[in-house]
């Protein structure tokens, strides 16, 4: 068996492992990638709409062009990486096991590790849709690769469940292409992907958006023939006569993404409730010296914020290495971050105490649409942040950027719960104090 | 005469018997209308190899599960299929329910089945199944009980069937039988078969057969029977677990798969179509509530897909294994649970009839070869012996299924197996590529791209399972005009 030793070994070669790789070799240290498919750059390649770079370059690219960028630096800083290459175990103590074809298998001891596997699709069976079980039944992500890299269709007329950006891309994709998308059906009240996507996917091209409904039924035994739509009570369940029947070759499913952390389970690191590993404001998991970015660790909504998530890993994966891998470890003071009203998760799900007063980076979505609410991070019942916000939706991830002056927070701070309020809520709270 | 046997259909019924009959000198042909055996009823059941107490003792099928059963060891030696007996559990959740446990374990002792235990300590039942509810007041323990990937099972046997010499006809949909001289003469789409003796194991179709044939005695319902699976490592279960079972069925079973799984259904719902393998809302519910009395745990958030599939109920009630009025036609029907635990002691019955009623006298064969090695898997690999067998064969080095962790060589393997692979489906149950949580969300095109090279096919005429389920339709627009190019430039090099 083939061995070698790496400061960090970088798992994953899309967005966030490229990212990270080229923060950590900047800082000197010396980095291998591992990418299980057959070129680097992940799910990006396939994006191939525009909408990418905004933040991050300034100007708007396609997903391959913003990869592009990336491949080309890790080339020009001759970052090695290993592509087929498929990890199998990762240990705690930091010993990767993977396998290809040429090397057989190799086993990497690493100083570092970062996770940067990214996320699948949300299938059919994971939301339970009945009927029969034909071919013509996709994910919308398994259509943008048959479309945009196989360069094949996979039928002409089309509805979509769920409204996940993926899938009105992909709705506006195949209208281009001169197939019929007949509807996006969403069983939420309102979109479950970014707003501009709703305008420029599918309100630009006239595709019917049918809210509040979901498929009862699949037709068709062995290709889809159509489907059966109904209209659902607030707790999701079918009204009784409210079918409609609508003849279709093809489904696809755009129903959310999850994180893919079977990898991160088997050497041993806690999850939180989005499925991300648990981690601190280093992104550093819950094993030492093992560090997550992008959607490995929550489903982001623009490869910008990727991007950036993976920079601060790659920084981070560095700083562990030249300051704390061969310490003994500091034993750690750490604050939980609780997702409080309305919020779905945060990152990170601690913050060390003595970070209090540096840069903090925290993510969050909330769980319901809002209008005129304040976002608050409270001690107890003492608000230590707060910022106002016209709407919120969960589709876009919330941003806080913030430092903490010591005396603000109390020296024996346990925990710090974060909440989307309504600003009237806030002002009865007020008065009540 | 072309073959001194057909078998008609590829179901575990089917293919046990071609499997059996392969040990003696006899031409024997199966035929299967689906792209792929194993694709009816047998792909759609619980996997369950039942201890034998359940069955009423006026019918056929509690002798023949029982001694089904016992068969299991000595087929699983030569065969190698995945099967573990680690018992099941009947449990019981009010008091009245116990008299019917005591039932069942003193008839089934007193017919053979072997290990019958009544537990009442309510330590010792949360010991054996931590899972199970804590209203159970006592558990009816079968240790001969067991779980079986039913379709593996079934390509194991016709595997072996296949490498004694039975030749297996795929999308050859019997569609007429005619009675000739000393035999039959079977027409299927693609082409006609005759043969000395027919043998009916058409599952739901076997009564259309027989009727074909010119035996019409019986009749076959569909009863569906949904399930749902969920994902690997979200909960563990030691046993198969059963409620009290209703008159139309065993009830709905929580029960552990294979390959770490769990699944619960099914449900018993009589239809009318008998291809109607739909799941419903009305159904899925129904399992979920049924399971969630076994079992509170369920981990319903990690529900990786649903599924249905028809038993084939006959207007007996029984198990219909017998030689008809046109002699040499043999049905073997309305095998529903428990046939699959009995289906050695239904071969043997087919042997039997063959040789008492039909006076055929089987000789066995010189060349048998009992025994099917078992397909190799990545996941039974040391980390030494993987790094051995990349270097023999770099396939094993490439992973297909990042799921499952099946290599490429896993998949070729499959392809080119006897019986092989020809479709999605057909990679899906014979390695397991596609049956992770994300359903072959990424590894589709990887598989579809394998059979088409294996199989010397168009990618885009790669199916799911046969005829008109195709994945593709067209390639986009720009593919087309590069391959119009090629087309040119080939014309002017001519």
């Amino acid at each position: 068996m083939k061995s070698l030793d790496v400061d960090i070994a970088v798992i994953g070669a899309g967005s966030a492992g490229l990212g990270a790789a080229i923060e950590a070799k900047k800082q000197g240290m010396d980095v291998l990638i591992l990418e299980r498919n057959d070129e680097l750059g992940g799910i990006t390649l396939q994006c191939i709409h525009n909408g990418f770079g905004l933040k991050i370059f300034k100007e708007e690219i396609t997903g391959p062009e913003y990869i592009q960028r990336f491949i080309d630096e890790v080339k020009e800083l001759k970052i090695p990486y290993k592509l087929d290459t498929m990890v199998i175990e990762i240990t705690e103590d930091k010993e990767i096991y993977a396998v290809n074809k040429k090397e057989g298998l190799l086993k990497i001891k690493a100083k570092a590790i970062i996770l940067a596997m990214g996320c699948r699709e949300k299938t059919r069976g994971a939301i339970n849709i009945p009927g029969f079980r034909p071919a013509g039944v996709y994910t919308a992500g398994q259509a943008q690769r048959f479309v945009n890299i196989e360069g094949y269709l996979p039928g002409k007329t089309y509805v979509i469940l769920g409204s996940g950006d993926i899938g009105m891309i992909m709705a506006r994709r195949l209208t281009w292409l001169g197939c019929e998308v007949k509807a996006v059906v969403e069983i939420k009240s309102y979109v479950s992907g970014l707003i501009r996507n709703q305008v420029q996917c599918l309100e630009d091209y006239n595709i019917p958006l049918i809210l509040n409904h979901t498929i009862t039924k699949i037709h068709g035994k062995d290709r889809v023939e159509g489907i059966t739509i109904s209209s659902v009570d607030q707790n999701w369940d079918q009204i009784v006569g409210s079918d409609e029947y609508i003849e279709c070759d093809s489904i696809l499913l755009s129903v959310g993404l999850l994180p893919e952390n079977e990898l991160t389970t088997k050497a041993g690191a806690e999850l939180s409730t989005n499925g991300g590993p648990v981690v601190d404001n280093y992104l550093e998991t819950t094993i030492d010296g093992i560090f997550a970015c992008g959607n490995v660790l929550q489903v982001h909504d623009l490869v910008d914020n990727v991007s950036a998530e993976a920079k601060r890993a790659g920084e981070n994966a560095a700083i562990y290495i030249k300051e704390r891998s061969n310490k003994e470890q500091i034993k750690k003071d750490l604050i939980k971050i609780v997702p409080g009203i309305n919020v779905g998760y945060v990152k990170p799900d601690y913050v060390n105490f003595s970070n209090l007063e540096n840069l903090l980076h925290f993510h969050l979505r909330v769980k319901e649409p809002d209008r005129d609410v304040i976002i608050v991070i409270k001690e107890v019942n003492k608000i230590v942040y707060q910022r106002v916000r016209s709407f919120v939706i969960p589709s876009e991830m919330i941003e806080i950027r913030t430092k903490f002056k010591s005396e603000v927070i109390s020296p024996n701070c346990r925990e710090l719960k974060i909440e989307v309020l309504p600003v009237s809520l806030l002002e009865v709270i007020d008065e009540v104090e | 005469m072309d073959y001194d046997v057909i078998i008609i259909g590829g179901g575990v019924t089917g293919c046990c018997i071609a499997r059996t009959l392969s040990r003696y000198d006899l031409k024997i042909c199966l035929l299967e209308k689906e792209a792929d055996i194993a694709s009816g009823t047998t792909k759609g059941n619980s996997g369950v190899v039942h201890a034998g107490y359940a069955a009423d003792r006026k019918y056929k099928k509690r002798e023949f599960c029982i001694r089904g059963n016992k068969l299991f060891d000595q087929a699983y030696k030569e065969l190698n299929f995945p099967f573990k007996r680690i018992g099941t559990l009947v449990v019981a959740l009010e008091e009245r329910q116990i008299k019917d446990l005591v039932y069942k374990r003193n008839y089934g002792t007193e017919d053979g089945v072997p290990g019958l235990e009544i537990i009442i300590d309510k330590n010792r039942i949360k010991q054996i199944e931590p899972q199970l509810t804590d209203k159970a007041i006592a558990v009816l323990h079968a240790p001969s009980g067991g779980i079986i990937s039913p379709y593996e099972f079934t390509f194991a046997l016709a595997e072996n069937a296949n490498m004694n010499g039975v030749e297996f006809f795929r999308e050859h949909e019997v569609i007429g039988i005619n009675k000739i001289v000393a035999g039959f003469e079977v027409k299927t789409k693609p082409r006609k078969f005759t043969s000395r003796i027919v043998i009916n194991a058409a599952g739901l179709y076997s009564a259309e057969i027989s009727r074909m044939a010119g035996a019409d005695t019986f009749e076959i319902y569909p009863r569906r029977g949904e399930y749902i699976l969920f994902d690997k490592n979200s909960i563990h279960l030691n046993k198969v677990l059963f409620p009290m079972p209703t008159r139309l069925s065993k009830g709905i079973l929580v029960s552990p798969t294979i390959h770490g799984h769990v699944f619960i259904g099914p449900n018993a719902d009589n239809i009318l179509d008998i291809e109607d393998v739909s799941t419903t809302i009305r159904g899925l519910k129904e399992i979920l509530s049924g399971g969630l009395k076994l079992v509170p745990n369920l981990p319903l958030n990690a529900a990786i897909r649903n599924f249905a599939g028809l038993r084939a109920v006959s207007n007996t009630m029984d198990f219909i294994i017998e030689a008809t009025e046109m002699v040499g036609f043999v049905n073997a029907a309305g095998i529903l649970s428990p046939g699959l635990t009995a289906i050695f002691a239904i071969a043997e019955e087919v042997v039997r009839i063959l040789v008492e009623d039909l006076g055929e006298e089987l000789k066995e064969k010189e060349n048998y070869n009992s025994y099917r090695p078992k397909p190799e898997h990545l996941s039974d690999f040391t980390k030494m012996k993987l790094n051995q067998k990349i270097k023999e064969n770099p396939a094993w080095g490439r992973i297909i299924c990042r799921c499952e962790t099946i290599p490429e060589a896993e998949i070729v393997n499959a392809i080119h197996s006897p019986v092989g692979a020809t479709t999605v489906d057909g990679i899906k149950f014979r390695c397991r590529a596609g049956m992770g949580r994300c359903q072959g969300g990424f590894c589709k095109p990887r598989v579809m791209e394998i059979l088409s090279r294996e199989l010397n096919i168009p990618y885009k005429e790669v199916t799911k399972r046969g005829k008109g389920s195709h994945y593709l339709i067209n390639n986009v627009l720009c593919i087309e005009l590069t391959e119009d190019k090629k087309e040119s430039k080939g014309v002017t090099e001519k």
